[in-house]
């Protein structure tokens, strides 16, 4: 009997030590969303439960290492007992009841985050390797970069180009993966201004890691300001708007305008260039060598760089589109 | 060369060069007959590939048996090849202790092979930046460290199983000795065509190959797929022999509560071999066809769906993982009566938990797929079923502690590997529970915290009983002893860094850390992490190189197993090590329980007397 009572204060303390060691330590990012809330709360439930079966397992095992560890010269055998019906019953019922609680919580907090506002603000995501682009319908404007006025839940109506992504804000908590040929949804009320980054989650090929575009949550004036600018801003220059499309598609990913060379072969200098290719003839880079790289990319292969990485835009960009990126590519000659 | 030839594994690598070389020119010959470019090297090398593994199978000698009886001829029953020495492991034996001793042995290279892939990759991340990867190189390791370690541990469940389980249950051999050697050797050219995607492109694509991405992927993939498929075949036709030996070749009295507890676990484990494995074939294999063929089973454009692949895929995936845990928990409940010289608490409940898990586990695959897009009112309805695994897993957990309690326990190296394996499975079940209630998965999924938590299972579940079971059973397979000295070594090398390991893993995945990038941004702070994880890994390889060391000097030189070394109840120490070659030279019955240990007079087998 000392043996229990013993382990049971054991038990207990050492609960209340691994819950606040875990709670000081800071496990999960700052809290942007009214969603983040709902998830939280259920993780706080869960650190609680994790570190009391943590405790009641490793204490009463250490403890019996500890007592019970056979001294120097012993023989014989433990103690004989087989099992015991009540005490198995007992912990096969408690559990039982406590998922069955626990399941119920969940799917509860599950509705808590899925709860839609009919006023929801609808902006369409386009994910394709690698990049992000963010479609507002209400202004009719588009961009690489999400802004979002804070305290307002956004509907996100989200398809990919080609294979699967996922979105994710780490600080907003909650995950869509987002699938070609189909629209999925999620919802997010950003509570809280600031920087934040939209990451992929699923793997989407070589350069995954890199597939990370700026959220950025502001007042809904800097949001109405936003707005605005990026109404004017749509140029008729084709230089100007080369250098749009480029932001809009994430090009930069992979291609820099500064020399350094990244997955893909810099735009600095390239334009009327001689290109060295994998199979080791040469090319100019002139207007239908880098019309043909950008809607069949896979044609010429630069030398150095590997193949079957960038898609073909050939059905994201019409051909003034094309153009324009080209008479960008060619202003940084 | 006369003496090289008579290995079969020779035999049967020479007949897959030629296999591959035949098939890549029917193929190309086909294609020209059709008046099609000839030479077309994906359809090639995949053609080539199968026909290379069947006639490897041919060369190795495991088919002859099945063509003589196909002919009408005689065959002789398996005969005493110990003659032979180490070179019996070569070729095809009937023998299910050197049928265990091969598989153990391919389990164990692979399982370098697959460790030094994630040293490679740990390597590359412990900088922010690439260092010395390519993004397809980082990913072929990646994805094919999944893989192939995926495979060891099959290979390793199957060895411990085919070698254990005769001897447990007082059989001389399996139920189907010809069909346990045809299920081993169909996993060598498995390996070698699974390896042999690095030479092909490698694949981007992690070990789930989602398509779309599987079907743009380098052709890497197709070996990938293909090689997967093969082992599958083992996997399924180990399960049914396992079952079919456990229900017909128990010796007398041997009831099923009174079978030792592994052999509950082997079977639970069997079970789900035998029935789910099929369904990661079949998938990987419509994904073979989308890419050869052209059929859109997974293509929106054709009609077909992604999340499809996502169903089949998981339906056996997340049963595997049980099919991992299942033998070392299994291992874990064997053992520690022995060395708290105390009986199993709740035998009939542990066996039963070992089925509920199985029985459950077909019930959960969706919790993978909460995020992916699948019928909404699905999620909930997989949280109810996926939390009802901790039920019986609790079971397993309150057992042993109750085992433990108050037993007289001892230390050596194969207890350490135990203690260390329930609380390392511990950590992964508790970091379950997050991942099944859909909302808190939102946040957790695709990131590094299910690495940890899954490096978690597996580590308690399989490796660290597994490395227990080397340390018990070694002497039992050579008739020497593993130096202990070195076995603690390996143990205090592997143990703590392995929880600095996953615990790191936890922490930044929690804070955002993806799964599956060879870089992560610097403003996120996790340098110092992956700068210990990185080191914790080679501690960990380190560990792991001193018990190779181990395993080779104490073959030869180490300290002689004379009699019952454990002082165990179980059949298998009742007679001298190594084993005989037909195992018991006199049948016994079951006259006690397994684990009556501190039961005075009691005995749980009793050998017949005379002839």
């Amino acid at each position: 009997m000392k043996h229990f009572v013993v382990v049971a204060i054991l038990v207990i303390a050492s609960t209340f030590a691994v819950h606040t060691g875990l709670d000081r330590l800071g496990l999960l990012p700052v809290q942007a969303s009214s969603q983040a809330v709902a998830v939280d709360h259920l993780f706080a439930l869960q650190i609680w439960l994790i570190s009391s079966l943590f405790s009641l397992i490793v204490v009463t095992l250490l403890y019996s290492l500890v007592v019970f560890h056979r001294k120097k010269g012993e023989v014989g055998d433990g103690a004989y007992f087989v099992g015991n019906s009540k005490l198995e019953v007992l912990w096969t019922l408690v559990p039982l009841f406590a998922v069955l609680y626990l399941a119920y919580l969940g799917a509860q907090s599950l509705g808590e985050t899925r709860q839609i506002d009919p006023s929801a603000m609808q902006i369409k995501v386009i994910a394709g390797q690698w990049y992000w682009q963010f479609q507002y319908p209400d202004y009719n404007i588009a961009s690489t970069e999400l802004y979002l006025p804070v305290d307002r839940q956004v509907d996100f109506q989200m398809t990919s180009k080609d294979v699967i992504h996922s979105f994710w804000v780490p600080e907003f908590r909650i995950k869509q993966d987002i699938l070609p040929g189909q629209t999925t949804e999620l919802r997010i009320t950003p509570t809280l201004i600031g920087n934040y980054k939209v990451l992929c989650a699923e793997l989407c090929g070589a350069s995954h890691a890199y597939m990370e575009g700026a959220v950025y949550v502001v007042s809904q004036q800097d949001f109405d300001a936003w707005v605005a600018k990026q109404q004017s801003s749509v140029s008729v220059d084709p230089v100007l708007r080369g250098e749009q499309l480029v932001k809009q598609y994430g090009c930069g990913a992979c291609h820099s305008i500064d020399g350094i060379q990244k997955t893909g072969p810099t735009w600095k200098g390239l334009y009327e260039s001689e290109v060295l290719l994998a199979d080791g003839s040469k090319v100019t880079a002139d207007q239908i060598y880098l019309t043909e790289s950008i809607v069949n990319p896979n044609a010429k292969i630069a030398a150095g760089f590997p193949a079957n990485v960038m898609p073909s835009f050939a059905d994201v960009l019409d051909q003034t589109a094309v153009n324009s990126i080209v008479a960008y590519i060619e202003s940084l000659k | 060369m006369k003496k090289l030839l008579s290995l079969g594994l020779v035999r049967g690598l020479i007949w897959e060069v030629f296999g591959t070389a035949l098939g890549m020119g029917i193929v190309t010959g086909v294609r020209a007959l059709m008046g099609l470019p000839p030479w077309k090297e994906e359809p090639a090398v995949v053609f080539g590939a199968l026909l290379g593994a069947l006639l490897f199978l041919y060369g190795v000698g495991v088919l002859d048996d099945w063509q003589k009886w196909a002919r009408g001829e005689e065959t002789h029953e398996p005969v005493d090849e110990s003659h032979l020495g180490w070179r019996r492991y070569y070729s095809v034996s009937l023998d299910h202790k050197v049928i265990g001793i091969q598989y153990l042995v391919l389990a164990l290279i692979l399982m370098s092979v697959g460790g030094v892939f994630a040293l490679i990759f740990r390597a590359e991340l412990t900088e922010t930046g690439m260092q010395f990867l390519t993004p397809i190189e980082y990913n072929t390791l990646m994805s094919l460290h999944g893989m192939v370690m995926i495979v060891s541990i099959l290979l390793g469940v199957a060895a411990f199983m085919n070698y254990l389980i005769p001897l447990l249950i007082g059989a001389n051999d399996m139920a189907f000795p010809r069909l346990n050697a045809f299920s081993f050797w169909i996993a060598v050219p498995a390996g070698i065509i699974l390896l042999s995607s690095m030479l092909l492109g490698g694949l981007d694509t992690g070990w789930t190959a989602y398509p779309p991405l599987s079907v743009r992927a380098p052709m890497g993939i197709q070996m990938f797929l293909l090689g997967v498929s093969l082992a599958g075949f083992s996997s399924i036709l180990g399960g049914l022999n396992i079952i079919t030996t456990i229900i017909r070749l128990r010796t007398k009295g041997m009831t099923p509560f009174r079978m030792p507890i592994f052999v509950w676990g082997a079977l639970a484990t069997s079970l789900m071999t035998l029935t789910a494995t099929q369904l990661i074939g079949l998938s990987f294999q419509l994904v073979m066809f989308e890419r050869l063929f052209g059929m859109g089973f997974f293509d929106p454009a054709k009609g077909g769906n992604p999340i499809l692949f996502q169903h089949l895929f998981w339906f056996y995936s997340h049963p595997a993982v049980y099919v991992f845990v299942l033998p070392g928990l299994g291992m874990i409940s064997e053992l520690l009566p022995v060395f708290v010289r105390k009986p199993l608490f709740g035998y009939r409940w542990v066996a039963m938990s070992s089925l509920g898990i199985a029985l459950v586990g077909f019930l959960v695959w969706g919790h993978h797929m909460y995020a992916s897009g699948m019928a909404e009112y699905l999620r909930v309805p997989f949280m109810y079923s996926t939390l009802l695994v901790a039920v019986p897993t609790g079971v397993k957990f309150f057992s042993w502690v109750g085992t433990i309690w108050r037993g007289k326990i001892s230390f050596p190296a194969p207890m350490m590997f135990l203690l260390a394996g329930i609380v390392v499975f511990l950590l992964g079940g508790l970091s379950g529970p997050p991942n099944a209630t859909v909302s808190t998965d939102l946040h957790l999924h695709d990131t590094y915290y299910i690495v940890g938590h899954f490096h978690d299972t597996m580590f308690g579940g399989y490796i660290f009983p597994f490395f227990a079971a080397f340390y018990y059973w070694f002497p039992k397979m050579t008739g020497r002893r593993l130096n202990e000295k070195l076995g603690m070594l390996h143990f205090w090398l592997m143990t703590p860094a392995f929880f600095v390991l996953s615990l790191s893993m936890m922490r930044i995945g929690l804070l955002g850390m993806r799964r599956r990038i060879m870089d992560y941004d610097p403003a996120m702070g996790f340098q110092p992490y992956h700068l210990a994880m990185t080191i914790a890994a080679f501690l960990i390889a380190l560990g792991i190189l001193v018990f190779f060391i181990n395993l080779i000097w104490s073959a030869r030189k180490g300290e002689i197993a004379k009699g019952n070394i454990w002082n165990s109840r179980s059949p298998e120490w009742q007679v001298p090590s190594p084993m005989p070659m037909h195992n018991y030279d006199k049948p016994f019955e079951v006259v006690g329980e397994p684990y009556d240990y501190g039961l005075p007079g009691s005995t749980y087998v009793k050998f017949q007397e005379g002839e």
